[in-house]
């Protein structure tokens, strides 16, 4: 039997260990990874920083693998065929793939080493720099290129003043050229950001802590700074190829064959770790076709790596960049726009008959349709084809040209799936194909292709319905349907999943009201409704109370905290200006809420797709310069709306003076004080992709303002998608705002009348969901952790203390699923 | 005073009753406790039972009783309720990444009361 062993587990081990199970190998595979956890999506790391968690970057790892992880190799003994890792562990091998992956570089600046400098490569670092930020204002990235842009953006998502630092005289020079790196300046500069192109580092200085304080750049020139990150390029890590007498190229890389193969038959190395070809390529794309070709010659194959696409599209800070093919040509035809910030410029050869290559910035629609007619004779006029793929010239793509560039799929391999598995959607392409996978910048092209290939894309909303939610909640109004059972035998098929169900009970709870647990329904919510509170990483549940208007009395405030100490649950203010108490296992629930119910609480609905908070400001009774009572509007908006089911959460807030201290533009629905009345603004939120809410009406009375967000919340509940937030749904109307006015303001559809009679059909139904859950024994049974023990708590849910609070203990993931 | 400790039979058939099936809500879970082992145990529409075990592999919690069950191209399945995976009802497979795996367990009714096999 084979021994495989891999030395790092990266992307690049992921994907060869992938394939060669999928090919059926038959050896032993160990891997032996420095880094604390598996390999996870090192592309989507920036991720990390915006919500999701290690575990969702994680590769899944196939069952029989041995993972040693914490265990960086320090020696390879070719001739006893053995590895040995810094622990002192020897693991023999009869094949070594080495996929060590490359190191960030680091220039030799003074001060390089100080606390609070970082680079930008692991899990590890993201946490380090996340901790560093906390108690920072401002920090600098040194390297202007793609990934120091992205580590910008991180910064910037951390809430510190962000300067870049770049020594070439523009931003992406690998990238783009100088047109190109101007009109992206503008952008990232539009956005905040410092940028200093064309300036180098002369040191990194401390402050009186010890700590980084400062960059000093050659003029003498300061920026402040309490956090450093290098992304000045990466180096192949070959070191332990070196040591053992591998050849290695002049510039770094272990050298390798076409087929991945050293100078030492019985080993391969793979990724960013190899020189193949005489290049080193940094991206994961020809990475993972590496990895597949070393899985090919090592279960006895003849596949060969003949060097792949550089080409990039991102969306960088918002910012879309690409560039495709040879970066200079013999013609070249560009097109420039300053004032929308749009640079396009294609690269063709002397006689202007072929595609040689192409940048875009503020507007990649040419890439995905241009990039695979590198090489390949024009099928338009060059000007034509700078407009392709943004309403312009359709350009057809002939079936040998590749698509999805990080999985290299061609457009023939696509359609043949299409036709030969009867594929209707993107993600049945995914699955076949594996295109659109990776970085997802293809999936337009997955749509189109399908599109073109005379599949109907379809609208439905999951295996189980063939419409869009606004259509289901047209047909349960109209028809007056009353359950999920009835909606799906006449509309459906199957039974129903978790995309479908709760979206049907919301529009059932929208059109219907009654209690969510009521009958049928309760088997429809998901956790978090069907507890009426929020689940935590450990399957404890989080309690949140309703304080409208974020107004508390001292006596409430007192309940919440003996609540709090006597069920021993961790307490936080919220970004919503109220409590959540965490940590509750699914039996203490109903003795929580009896507590707070019997002290005058009600359900913040904080668990459900419904109205959040309206977030206040102090407003004119306090405030020197509040012109209106924002505090007492805000609770009358929140008890308003209070427990409405809509396709997604609302969030609202209420500012007493344009100083807007309740950021009301950041919310679904803000209003802002003025003289006259209110001014509302509609679809903001902050979230993953922030957006400020716009004015849709100024100056209104308090009884207008509130007939108008009626309708405005009504009509988006009628027509949004599944977890449409009010900004998304706005940016997708056909006509935008004027639309949104016509139809609420002015009433063009005539529907006005009726949204207004469903709100208040809805304020007069409300009813505490929490206080008729406690009076119903029904409804209670199902607050239990075991059925047959239910005074039995989880033993796997346990605590330990962090700053005097609790804290979960959390359950290991087994690593080595041998 | 001494404790006597008895050795558990060892018997490839060990029913233990645990509810009354009209404890269960159809199309939804909840969980048992048997010998120290935490079971999922699921009631159909049509009035069919499985039983999974009840830790989520993906998050370590012990969560899968609590999620949404369903279908999937005709298959009964439960969806993770911390991120969403899918697992058979019928073989514990994970339906979004067949290398991972839950446990099944035998289950039936017996005069009204629901019983799991952990043989
Ligand atoms: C508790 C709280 C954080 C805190 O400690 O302050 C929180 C906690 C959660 N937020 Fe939040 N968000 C909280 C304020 C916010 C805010 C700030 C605000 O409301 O002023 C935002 C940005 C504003 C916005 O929503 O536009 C926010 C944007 C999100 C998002 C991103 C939404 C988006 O449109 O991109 C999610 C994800 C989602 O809902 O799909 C989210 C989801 C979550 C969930 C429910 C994630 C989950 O499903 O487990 C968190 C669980 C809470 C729990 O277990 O109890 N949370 N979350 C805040 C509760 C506010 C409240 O009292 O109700
Ligand atoms: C923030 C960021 C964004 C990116 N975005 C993109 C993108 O949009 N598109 C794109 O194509 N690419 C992108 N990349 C590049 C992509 O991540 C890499 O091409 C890919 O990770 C290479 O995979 P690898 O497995 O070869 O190397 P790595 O991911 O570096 O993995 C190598 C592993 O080996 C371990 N190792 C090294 N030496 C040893 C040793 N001696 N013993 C044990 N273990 C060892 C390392 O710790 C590491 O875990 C990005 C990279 C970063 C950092
Ligand atoms: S509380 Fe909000 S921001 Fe914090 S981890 Fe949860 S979802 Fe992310
Ligand atoms: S091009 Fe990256 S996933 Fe297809």
């Amino acid at each position: 039997m084979t021994r495989l062993v891999v030395v790092g587990h990266g992307p690049t081990a992921y994907r060869l260990i992938e394939t060669l199970y999928a090919k059926g190998f038959g050896g032993s595979v160990t891997v032996l990874g420095e880094e604390p956890r598996p390999a996870y999506d090192r592309v989507a790391l920036t991720s990390y920083l915006s919500g999701k968690s290690a575990e969702d970057l994680t590769y899944p790892v196939p069952e029989g693998v041995v993972l040693r992880l914490g265990a960086k190799v320090t020696g390879i003994d070719r001739e006893a065929r053995t590895v040995t890792a810094a622990d002192g562990h020897t693991e023999p091998y009869d094949v070594l793939v080495l996929a060590t992956g490359s190191s960030p570089f680091v220039p030799p600046v003074p001060g390089k080493d100080l606390p609070g400098c970082f680079v930008y490569r692991t899990i590890d670092d993201l946490d380090a720099i996340a901790a560093a930020a906390e108690g920072a204002s401002s920090g600098v990235v040194i390297g202007g290129g793609l990934l120091g842009l992205e580590a910008a953006d991180a910064l910037r998502g951390l809430g510190l003043v962000t300067h870049v630092v770049e020594m070439s005289p523009w931003l992406m020079p690998r990238q783009v050229d100088e047109g190109g790196g101007s009109i992206l300046k503008n952008h990232i500069e539009a956005l905040g950001l410092a940028v200093h192109t064309g300036a180098g580092v002369k040191s990194i200085e401390p402050g009186e802590d010890g700590r980084v304080a400062r960059l000093v750049k050659p003029d003498g020139a300061e920026i402040e700074a309490q956090v450093v990150v290098f992304s000045a390029g990466v180096r192949p890590r070959d070191e332990l190829a070196r040591a053992s007498g591998l050849p290695v190229g002049e510039r770094g890389g272990i050298v390798v064959d076409e087929g991945m193969r050293t100078a030492d038959p019985a080993i391969y190395a793979v990724g960013e770790c190899a020189l193949a070809g005489g290049m080193v390529y940094g991206l994961v794309g020809p990475c993972f076709t590496q990895a597949e070709v070393a899985a090919d010659r090592i279960m006895g194959g003849d596949a060969v790596f003949t060097g792949a696409d550089m080409s990039t599209k991102l969306k960088l800070l918002g910012v879309e960049v690409a560039s495709f093919g040879a970066l200079d040509g013999a013609l070249d035809v560009t097109f420039m726009d300053p004032v929308g910030g749009v640079y396009k410029k294609l690269f063709v050869s002397d006689d202007a008959r072929t595609l040689l290559g192409g940048i875009c910035v503020g507007d990649a629609g040419p890439y995905n349709s241009l990039r695979p007619l590198v090489g390949r004779e024009l099928p338009a006029s060059p000007t034509e084809l700078l407009f392709a793929g943004t309403g312009g010239v359709d350009v057809d793509l002939p079936d040998d040209a590749q698509v999805c560039s990080c999985n290299n799929v061609t457009k023939g391999q696509i359609c043949e799936a299409i036709a030969s598995e009867g594929l209707t959607d993107v993600a049945g392409i995914k699955k076949c194909t594996r295109a659109g996978t990776t970085c997802g910048s293809c999936v337009p092209m997955l749509k189109q292709i399908l599109v073109k290939s005379g599949v109907e894309v379809s609208k439905a909303m999951c295996e189980h319905f063939a419409y869009s939610r606004a259509e289901l909640f047209d047909i349960v109004r109209v028809r007056g349907i009353g359950t999920f059972s009835q909606l799906i035998a006449e509309h459906g098929t199957g039974r129903g999943c978790d995309v479908c169900k709760p979206a049907v009970a919301s529009i059932l709870a929208s059109l219907n009201g009654g209690h969510i647990l009521d009958g049928e329904q309760a088997a429809l919510q998901d956790t978090n409704d069907h507890f009426l509170a929020n689940i935590q990483k450990n399957g404890t549940y989080s309690v949140v109370p309703r304080v409208p208007g974020g107004e508390i009395t001292p006596e409430k405030l007192i309940v919440i905290g003996e609540v709090a100490r006597d069920f021993g649950l961790y307490t936080k203010i919220t970004g919503g200006q109220r409590i959540d108490l965490f940590g509750a296992r699914v039996e203490q629930l109903p003795q929580i809420w009896k507590r707070l119910v019997d002290a005058g609480f009600e359900s913040g609905h904080a668990y459900g797709k419904a109205l959040r908070t309206v977030k206040s400001c102090v407003g004119s009774t306090w405030c020197r310069y509040g012109v209106q009572d924002s505090v007492g509007l805000a609770i009358a908006l929140e008890l308003r709306y209070r427990g409405l089911r809509s396709p997604h959460k609302l969030k609202s807030a209420v500012s007493g003076c344009a100083r807007e201290c309740a950021e009301a533009r950041s919310k679904d629905f803000g209003i802002i004080a003025t003289e006259q009345g209110w001014n509302l603004y509609v679809g903001g939120n902050g979230g993953f992709k922030p957006r400020h809410a716009e004015l849709l009406a100024a100056d209104l009375s308090t009884d207008d303002l509130i007939k108008i967000i009626d309708r405005f919340l009504m009509f988006y509940i009628r027509t949004a998608d599944r977890l449409q937030r009010t900004a998304a749904w706005i940016e997708n109307l056909e006509g935008g705002l004027d639309y949104l006015r016509q139809v609420i303001i002015d009433d063009s559809l005539g529907i006005c009348a009726e949204l207004e009679a469903q709100m208040e059909r809805h304020v007069a139904g409300y009813f505490d969901e929490w206080r008729a859950t406690i009076e119903d024994p029904e409804k209670l049974r199902r607050f239990v952790s075991f059925v047959n023990a239910p005074g039995t708590p989880d033993p796997s849910i346990a605590f330990e203390t962090e700053r005097d609070q609790i804290k979960p203990v959390l359950i290991p993931l087994e690593v080595a699923r041998s | 005073m001494s404790v006597e400790l008895q050795a558990s039979p060892v018997s490839t058939d060990r029913w233990h009753p645990v509810c009354a099936y009209s404890d269960l809500i159809p199309e939804r879970g909840a969980c048992v406790l048997v010998e120290g082992r935490q079971i999922a145990v699921f009631r159909g529409f049509d009035g069919a039972l499985y039983a999974l075990g009840n830790r989520d592999p993906f998050s370590g919690a012990y969560v899968l009783s609590r999620g949404i069950v369903g279908t999937r191209a005709g298959e009964p399945m439960v969806a993770s309720p911390m991120h969403k995976q899918a697992f058979s009802l019928l073989t514990g497979e994970c339906l979004d990444d067949p290398s991972v795996s839950v446990p099944t367990y035998r289950i039936r009714v017996t005069d009204g009361v629901v019983e799991v096999s952990i043989a």
